[in-house]
């Protein structure tokens, strides 16, 4: 018999120890969900976190993990799956540690198509450190460090992740549970590097600084404001304004890292072969 | 099979990881290390290994963790403001327990300072640099064998210990070239990291056995691995208790402190008799040794301690080998005087004196000279 | 409509944080909040056994079995 997705967590640590109706405990069952999908062998499954209430999410899987310092989880997941291709690296990381003090290592991952899945969170603050705004709160945002809002744009980390050659990009959100774990399960199939951004809920913070709400309405909020590709493209721009985009947006077949340096490796070889003789 | 080669010191800490089992190299472009990129670029793809150019020094330090605990043993190479980013996943590598060596060829600071030039400043950034308590192994070659023999030497007490270990060179030593002999893997003393023997699911990633040190399995293998930089209990999972973090933070510090018999290492020249005893290290050891000959010759009884391993210190070999008629000790190093502070700390009942020099040139054996007689020695 | 014969809910209660999602957004309203406001199955007649509930809490206090089966999956 298979593993259920409850066997690749560690349940006995239930509840666990985000704030109540944080979307990052719904987002850590679906990864558990597609990982049972996919039946990863736990064996050959790296977790990789950083810093930041997401960040603590390694804790929670049986798996191999590896909780390392802020921003640097895709350097550490670099490193892991070159060394060792036959893994599933899945690389957990929140906006602020995911494409702020991890941006240059996001848009280098991306560019070198190195074959993990970034599954970032993104909640458009920090909510560890106490609801200081990031670099994907949307100009404008309320936050601890910017009670008079913020003078800078956020980042759409979709489309960065696409400018900077990710070769599968999607976003969902924890209401849209069922789209969650089909769109996680196709990320790490992708042979390449893959990104999820979950739209997440912070209800200790960022929601309750800029909308005023529980956590429950944020829920309705991302139930009513999600919206595919094909809905969106007949949307007026003013109606696009209070949208965001979700599924699948982007996928292209383009060889991963590692197939390219291997082909390199054996060219080498055979090139101090020839030197030798 | 043992080969005589012309290297340069940057090209031999390559052959001698490439001995010692690496395969695995990430690092970022800098003055004066350079060159140890570029040979790693070169000798370990045809090996199967990996050279991955990084975006920066803070990424290449988490590539070759990352890469240690998948299987391979791994290597970077830095300088100055490089080494500097190294410092917070130098820590990582510390609280994670991952086999690592890092070579950092030092050049003048502070900050961009002498890109090009020489300077022994890193005594305290290679031991210090990384915040919080933590013990640290760092290696001193002094001429281009010794920048083989001392790669070698940190792969093996990196895997030994599962800690990271520096391999401190300079500038000059760096890309000075000389005659050495590159021996292979199987001519060498190659360690590798411990096992676990239990069953998998036995295995707990941070509990050490009798010798301090837990057995390291890659990813991808039965016993599943779990690798903290937060306070963690001995299963890898957070435990920020006072209880735990006592203990933790001690065991990592024991498990290189209590073993500075087998880590530290010097290298005694003419001891015997020897009233002044200069303290050296890298290229300072070697116009010093130059200095402790001339002086012998003009009846100065002087003799020269130089270290193998600047850290952990190793205090009792050298007041082990200091002849009984020692009574003062001569630091000279390239910096402003960081090593004397231990060496004052340490050894209270001989007169300290100092050769430094932050200009960027290298010491001349006329200048330690001048110093020995300006003492009166 | 087929009649649910499906489900059965288990909820345990020391786990749940009180975020009403689950109720909030079960398609069947088979969920109520009790005086803790944890849910209780109301009417579990109604369930088409879709698992949103299970799904959507944050904190796996929810398991829905449906009937044939020994345990989720
Ligand atoms: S602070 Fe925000 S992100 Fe962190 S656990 Fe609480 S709700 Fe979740
Ligand atoms: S399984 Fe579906 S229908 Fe049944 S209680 Fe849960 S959400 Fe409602
Ligand atoms: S979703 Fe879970 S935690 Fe929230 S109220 Fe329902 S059972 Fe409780």
């Amino acid at each position: 018999m298979g593993l259920t997705y409850r066997d690749y967590l560690r349940e006995e640590l239930f509840p666990q120890m985000w704030c109540a109706g944080c979307s990052h405990g719904i987002s850590l069952t679906a990864v558990a969900r597609a990982m049972a999908a996919l039946k990863l062998d736990p064996a050959e499954t790296v977790v990789v976190t950083g810093i930041g209430c997401w960040g603590k999410a390694d804790d929670y899987f049986k798996t191999h993990s590896f909780h390392g310092t802020h921003g640097r989880a895709l350097s550490f997941a670099t490193g892991i799956k070159v060394a060792n291709p036959r893994l599933k690296v899945l690389v957990l990381m929140g906006d602020g540690d995911g494409v702020t003090i991890g941006g240059n290592h996001f848009i280098h991952t991306a560019r070198r198509n190195i074959d993990v899945t970034a599954v970032i969170t993104n909640n458009f603050n920090y909510g560890m450190t106490g609801g200081q705004y990031s670099s994907s709160s949307p100009e404008g945002t309320i936050s601890t460090t910017s009670l008079y809002g913020t003078a800078e744009p956020g980042f759409d980390i979709c489309e960065l992740a696409r400018a900077a050659g990710a070769t599968y990009v999607a976003r969902t959100t924890p209401y849209h549970v069922t789209q969650m774990d089909k769109l996680l399960a196709e990320a790490i199939q992708h042979k390449g590097f893959s990104v999820v951004e979950i739209i997440s809920s912070c209800p200790t913070f960022f929601a309750r600084y800029n909308y005023k709400v529980t956590a429950v309405e944020m829920m309705r909020l991302f139930k009513e404001r999600a919206v595919d590709r094909e809905r969106y493209d007949a949307l007026t721009a003013a109606e696009k304004a209070g949208c965001f985009l979700t599924g699948r947006l982007h996928r292209e077949e383009k060889e991963d890292f590692h197939t390219k340096y291997a082909r390199l490796q054996q060219q080498a070889k055979a090139r101090a072969e020839r030197e030798v003789v | 099979m043992a080969e005589f080669k012309f290297l340069q010191g940057n090209e031999a800490c390559v052959e001698g990881a490439v001995a010692a089992g690496a395969r695995f190299f990430a690092g970022y472009p800098i003055t004066p290390s350079s060159e140890v990129a570029q040979a790693a670029s070169v000798k370990l793809p045809p090996l199967g290994g990996y050279y991955i150019q990084m975006e920066d020094e803070i990424a290449s330090m988490a590539a070759i963790i990352g890469a240690s605990l998948s299987g391979l043993k791994s290597f970077t190479a830095t300088s100055g403001p490089g080494f500097s980013l190294m410092q917070e996943n130098l820590g990582m590598a510390i609280m994670g327990e991952v086999p690592c060596v890092i070579i950092n060829v030092s050049r003048g600071g502070p900050s961009t300072g002498l890109a090009t030039k020489q300077a022994q400043g890193d005594v305290m950034q290679s031991r210090w640099g990384t915040h919080g308590d933590h013990a640290m192994i760092v290696l001193t070659p002094s001429s281009v064998q010794e920048c083989f023999d001392q790669t070698v030497r940190a792969f093996n007490l990196s895997e030994k210990y599962r800690c990271p270990v520096i391999v401190l060179t300079d500038k000059t030593i760096g890309h000075l070239r000389e005659r050495i002999e590159v021996r292979g893997p199987e001519e060498i003393e190659v360690i590798d990291r411990k096992k676990p023997d239990c069953a998998p699911s036995q295995y707990k990633s941070c509990a050490p056995d009798d010798d301090g040190v837990a057995p390291l399995p890659s990813y991808g293998d039965r016993h599943l691995l779990r690798i903290n930089s937060s306070m963690h209990g001995e299963e890898g999972f957070l435990n920020d208790s006072p209880a735990n973090a006592t203990a933790l933070v001690r065991r990592l510090w024991d498990k290189i402190e209590k073993n500075v018999s087998y880590i530290g290492k010097i290298e005694g020249y003419r001891l015997e008799g020897a009233e002044t005893v200069i303290i050296a290290f890298g290229i300072a050891a070697r116009a010093a040794r130059r200095a402790v000959t001339l002086a012998r010759a003009g009846g100065i009884r002087v003799g020269l301690v130089k270290l193998l391993t600047l850290w952990p210190f190793p205090y009792a070999q050298i007041r082990e080998a200091l002849d009984p008629n020692c009574r003062s000790l001569l630091v000279a190093e390239l910096n402003m005087g960081q090593l004397v502070l231990e060496v004052e700390r340490l050894f209270k009942d001989k007169k300290i004196l100092r050769v430094n020099k932050w200009s960027g040139e290298d010491i001349l054996p006329g200048e330690i000279m001048a110093a020995l007689k300006e003492a009166g020695c | 409509m087929v009649k649910a014969k499906i489900s059965e809910i288990v909820i345990l209660g020391e786990r749940c944080k009180e975020c009403a999602i689950c109720l909030e957004f079960c398609p069947r309203q088979v969920l109520a909040a009790n005086d803790d406001n944890k849910p209780v199955v109301k009417n579990i007649e109604n369930c088409s056994g879709c698992r949103l509930c299970e799904y959507r809490c944050p904190d796996l206090a929810i398991t829905v079995k449906r009937k044939e089966e020994a345990t989720h999956g």
